[in-house]
């Protein structure tokens, strides 16, 4: 079976005056069709850009795809023109932001900007486009969905927002739905309904998702396979179950540590990974990862890891595995 | 929406009450005695007091207010001093003439000024881009004057192509309907008289927006480029819209909200008559009028003509804000 979705040693870097910021370096993963797949790793590890390089959606300048291929249905995104990439966003790919308070236009109403993207790609006519909208709405969960499709942004909540920008990003039947950290700005009971939503919504209509998080909570419910991406790289990709079981890279492990316990009689303290993610225009020699690792020898401060398969399915980028 | 219309028409009214506060007792604030003005300096003190008891001079200020006011409401501005015409005549001879010089100019400076606005916002840092805020600085700090002079120096007497002055040749006849003499002629079906007046305005609309041209062009750039910058402009671009689709519609529309603000400003100012333009190309507007009346010591003139251009400075606002939350749905709720 050919994949839906084949990133190969995605390269994406920004030219600053302060130098060249390597946001995405030699990135790889792929991603069956109907499939679920997320992307973790702290803020500025390079998750966003790889979603938005995809898209091809990257503010050019400063940033620029400057190597790797990202396949989809075998055509090579990277390099087709941009007319053909605009009829592939929103259509067969599309996207929801992190942001719902601002990622919708707020002097259109809501029906208008869903039914926009039908009107685009599959040539409906303005009124078939609305009846589409409001059925969207009324799929995503929206009460009452004839009259709140000719709602403006600003009388939702951000809940309600998240759901109509999932409704545009179904509206078109896409082969891929990219999240960009969907729930990160909700409340923590809309997020699982956001959540819920977006897997049922896959289940029924077969859509793939490239999950974009933070937060490995959000991971645990809703993957099937998970990539860890540190400082533009990948550091680790196993199947969920496999990562939460096994966690190989100090890293992942690190962030498994940081997540707050349920059980009453687990006093310690939460652990932190020490430092922060370190700045694109100065990475360390070695290992990325060696100024925040306790495990870290001579090897690693002097040459970078390969990606390397210790166990089956199960690849990390660590020299403790060598 | 139409409760929110009425709401705004109504606060017209002590916008408007306020206005005629300000513009009578500041005119009598200023030394100088209308009566003595209209006889010269040598009347008779008999003369002056005539003069004072016909114009209601020598009643109390309040009362004298009180009559101003009345009359006002009737629609009645009095009597010019200096040539004892009604003043709404004078007016009504004059503000046409303003009007049509201000929109054609409105005209010029919203279609120009927001095309380079956008091109230049949608380009950032592009050589169309520099050189059209360098054009618009430039616009701005010009002299009306000068740049006026220099127009018909080229286009009328070296070229030939546009005539030096005045609103319409002489042999040139237009029924009056509106006195905007475009839309007259038109109204009429009087394509040379149509084409006259066009000729006519050219000169004097383009010099006279060339300010507000260059203070649109940049309010609309930064404006775009604030606007551009936005997630909702990102998700445009994820749904596949082509860049005009983005910029034009998604962005234009939510940028637009500032530089409605100073295109309604700007027109406000024009109506005010624009004295400079219409001097120099002889334009026989309410601008040349008024300053004639302040020169005169003309109170019921200058009265009446303020009184006029400020009710009309903030109709137009009044507009606006209309515009405004027909443009931006957010203001409505409030």
């Amino acid at each position: 079976m050919t994949k839906l979705l084949e990133v190969q040693n995605l390269k994406t870097y920004f030219f600053t005056d302060r130098g060249v910021a390597k946001a995405v370096d030699d990135v790889s993963f792929s991603l069956d069709t109907g499939k679920t797949l997320c992307v973790v790793g702290e803020s500025g590890c390079g998750k966003s850009v790889t979603a938005l390089s995809i898209m091809r959606l990257i503010p050019e300048p400063p940033g620029r795809i400057v190597g790797g291929r990202i396949l989809f249905e075998g055509t090579d995104l990277v390099a087709l023109p941009e007319s053909r990439m605009r009829s592939i966003r929103g259509n067969k790919i599309s996207m929801i932001f992190q942001e719902p308070m601002t990622s919708l236009n707020p002097v259109f109403r809501v029906g208008d900007q869903i039914a926009e993207v039908l009107e685009l790609h599959e040539n409906m006519k303005k009124a078939d486009a609305m009846d589409r909208a409001v059925e969207l709405l009324r799929m995503v969960g929206i009460p009452s969905p004839e009259s709140r499709v000719r709602d403006y942004p600003h009388q939702m909540s951000g809940g309600m927002r998240q759901r109509v920008m999932i409704a545009m990003a179904l509206a078109c039947n896409p082969k891929l739905i990219i999240a960009d950290e969907p729930t990160t700005a909700l409340d923590v009971t809309i997020q699982a309904q956001i959540l819920e939503l977006m897997e049922e919504l896959s289940r029924t209509t077969g859509t793939a998702i490239l999950l974009i998080t933070h937060d490995l909570g959000v991971v645990a419910e809703t993957a099937e396979h998970v990539v860890v991406m540190y400082a533009g790289r990948v550091v680790e990709e196993a199947p969920v179950r496999e990562l939460f079981h096994d966690p190989l890279h100090p890293y992942t492990r690190g962030l498994m540590r940081s997540i707050p316990s349920m059980s009453e009689d687990d006093k310690t303290r939460l652990e932190v990974i020490p430092g922060v993610v370190p700045s694109l225009l100065a990475l360390p020699v070695g290992c990325k990862f060696n100024d925040r690792c306790r495990h870290a020898f001579d090897r690693c401060l002097a040459e970078e890891p390969p990606l390397t398969t210790p166990k089956e399915g199960h690849s990390v980028r660590c020299w403790l595995f060598h | 929406m139409l409760s929110f219309i009425i709401r705004r028409i109504l606060a017209l009214i002590p916008t408007v009450f306020g206005i005629s506060v300000l513009v009578f007792f500041m005119i009598h604030l200023v030394p100088g005695d209308p009566a003595e003005m209209m006889l010269g300096e040598r009347a008779s003190e008999q003369a002056l007091k005539e003069v004072r008891e016909q114009l209601g001079l020598d009643k109390p200020l309040h009362v004298q207010y009180g009559r101003f006011l009345s009359r006002l409401a009737q629609g009645d501005l009095g009597r010019a001093l200096r040539t004892n015409e009604k003043i709404t005549t004078e007016i009504a001879e004059r503000f046409p003439a303003t009007v049509e010089l201000s929109i054609a100019a409105m005209i010029f400076a919203v279609t120009l000024g927001m095309l380079a606005g956008i091109m230049s916002a949608t380009r950032q840092y592009s050589v169309f881009d520099y050189s059209s805020m360098v054009l618009s600085l430039v616009g701005v700090s010009m002299p009306i004057f000068w740049l006026g002079l220099v127009l018909m120096i080229i286009f009328s007497v070296h070229l030939g192509w546009l005539p030096l002055s005045g609103r319409l040749s002489y042999h040139i006849h237009i029924e009056p309907i509106t006195g905007l003499y475009i839309l007259d002629s038109l109204l009429t079906r009087n394509w040379p008289a149509l084409k006259d007046a066009v000729w006519h305005i050219i000169m004097p609309a383009f010099t006279l927006s060339t300010i507000p041209m260059a203070i649109i062009a940049r309010i609309t750039r930064s404006s775009m480029l604030e606007v551009l910058r936005q997630d909702y402009i990102r998700t445009a671009k994820a749904k596949g819209l082509s860049p005009r689709v983005v910029h034009y519609k998604h962005a234009l529309k939510n940028a637009l909200i500032p530089v409605i603000t100073v295109i309604g400003l700007q027109f406000g100012i024009l109506l005010g008559g624009a004295i400079l333009t219409e001097t120099i190309f002889a334009w026989p507007g309410i601008g040349l009028w008024l300053l004639n009346a302040v020169y005169a010591r003309d109170f019921n003139a200058v009265q009446g003509g303020t009184m006029l251009i400020a009710t009309t400075f903030v109709t137009i606002n009044m507009l606006v804000d209309i515009l405004y939350a027909w443009i931006n749905p957010r203001i409505k709720v409030s």
